[in-house]
């Protein structure tokens, strides 16, 4: 399982490394096994050790990762859905497409197909294998698209997956479930919503939310 | 055929929680572990090869583990293949551990 109960854990602080740390999470280590425990610190050490990484690469890695936040994707629908030329660029190769328009080098990051929601067809993106996203655009996927019941239930009942997420589709629009591997992510365009003619980029960013670009739900209304 | 572990896709399945955790400096480091080791620039090893490790592992393992601990044992596994450590020193290193947190470190 993937979705863990905190319960009523109380969060003691169980790192010694005392590294205060922006981004420093809220520990609690219950949930682990001893042994993962002890093989991290001693896997993380020797490698350390051996000059395969320093802990500064380290902490940059996990500071990068940390930066990325749906706000990325935000930006790109907005831009998407002002700028046509962007679209079609975006729609016809994304890598190349944000490479030029954001200034994002995505060289070493596996290939991503950009996926446009009409009055007609809704994409849905899930990894049912594993838990493939496009971390660089979007950070880290959510604790529910790596459950099982996501995992299990999005390809066979989307609409009935889609109707927890509250998101109620018309009946004869067609809702497509697309699955993510190593080697392709997806990014979901979601419909420009009505009532929002005139605003501009930032204003239109703001109504795009993570989920409207999974797809498990639309983007907010004005 | 039977379906390997992983392979969960229209397995019947109860509703979706959507509680979001934080994530523990435990998984930070897990991941960020894996994204030095597996970037194409460093090549030790590569994202379907940590996927074979994941879905090798014995379906009891895959259940019980969380997710990064899961991750943790295939960087284990590659880490090992590769050359990058030795499995016996990694045995004894954790070994020395347990022992020094035992002793109440």
């Amino acid at each position: 399982m993937t979705v863990h109960d905190h319960g009523d854990h109380v969060h003691h602080d169980h790192d010694h490394d005392g590294d205060a740390h922006p981004h420093a999470p809220v520990d609690d280590l219950d949930h682990y096994q001893p042994e993962s425990l002890l093989m991290e610190q001693a896997l993380r050490e020797l490698l350390v050790e051996k000059g395969v990484f320093t802990a500064g690469d380290l902490q940059r890695q996990i500071d990068l990762t940390e930066s990325r936040t749906p706000a990325l994707g935000a930006a790109i629908i907005a831009r998407a859905w002002l700028d046509d030329a962007f679209r079609a660029a975006l729609l016809a190769d994304a890598k190349l497409a944000l490479g030029r328009a954001f200034d994002l080098d995505l060289a070493n990051t596996p290939e991503l197909t950009v996926l446009e929601n009409t009055a007609q067809l809704h994409h849905v993106v899930c990894c049912t294998l594993c838990s493939c996203y496009p971390r660089n655009i979007l950070g880290i996927p959510p604790a529910w698209y790596k459950s099982r019941e996501y995992r299990s239930r999005v390809v066979i009942e989307p609409r009935a997956v889609l109707s927890e997420f509250g998101t109620e589709l018309p009946a004869q629009r067609e809702i497509r479930v697309v699955d993510s591997t190593a080697d392709m992510r997806y990014l979901v365009i979601p419909l420009r919503p009505e009532g929002t003619d005139g605003w501009d980029e930032q204003r239109l960013a703001g109504l795009v939310t993570r989920d409207s670009m999974i797809g498990v739900s639309q983007a907010l209304a004005p | 055929m039977v379906k390997s572990v992983h392979d969960m896709g229209g397995d019947p399945a109860g509703p979706i929680q959507r509680a979001e955790h934080a994530r523990t400096l435990f998984d930070q480091r897990v991941d960020a572990m894996l994204r030095l080791l597996a970037h194409p620039q460093k090549g030790h090893f590569t994202v379907d090869a940590m996927r074979r490790c994941i879905e090798s592992l014995d379906p009891q393992a895959y259940h019980d583990l969380s997710y990064y601990e899961r991750w943790l044992r295939a960087v284990r596994l590659l880490a090992i293949e590769r050359g990058l450590v030795g499995q016996t020193e990694l045995e004894q290193r954790m070994a020395t551990l347990a022992a020094a947190r035992r002793a109440g470190a």
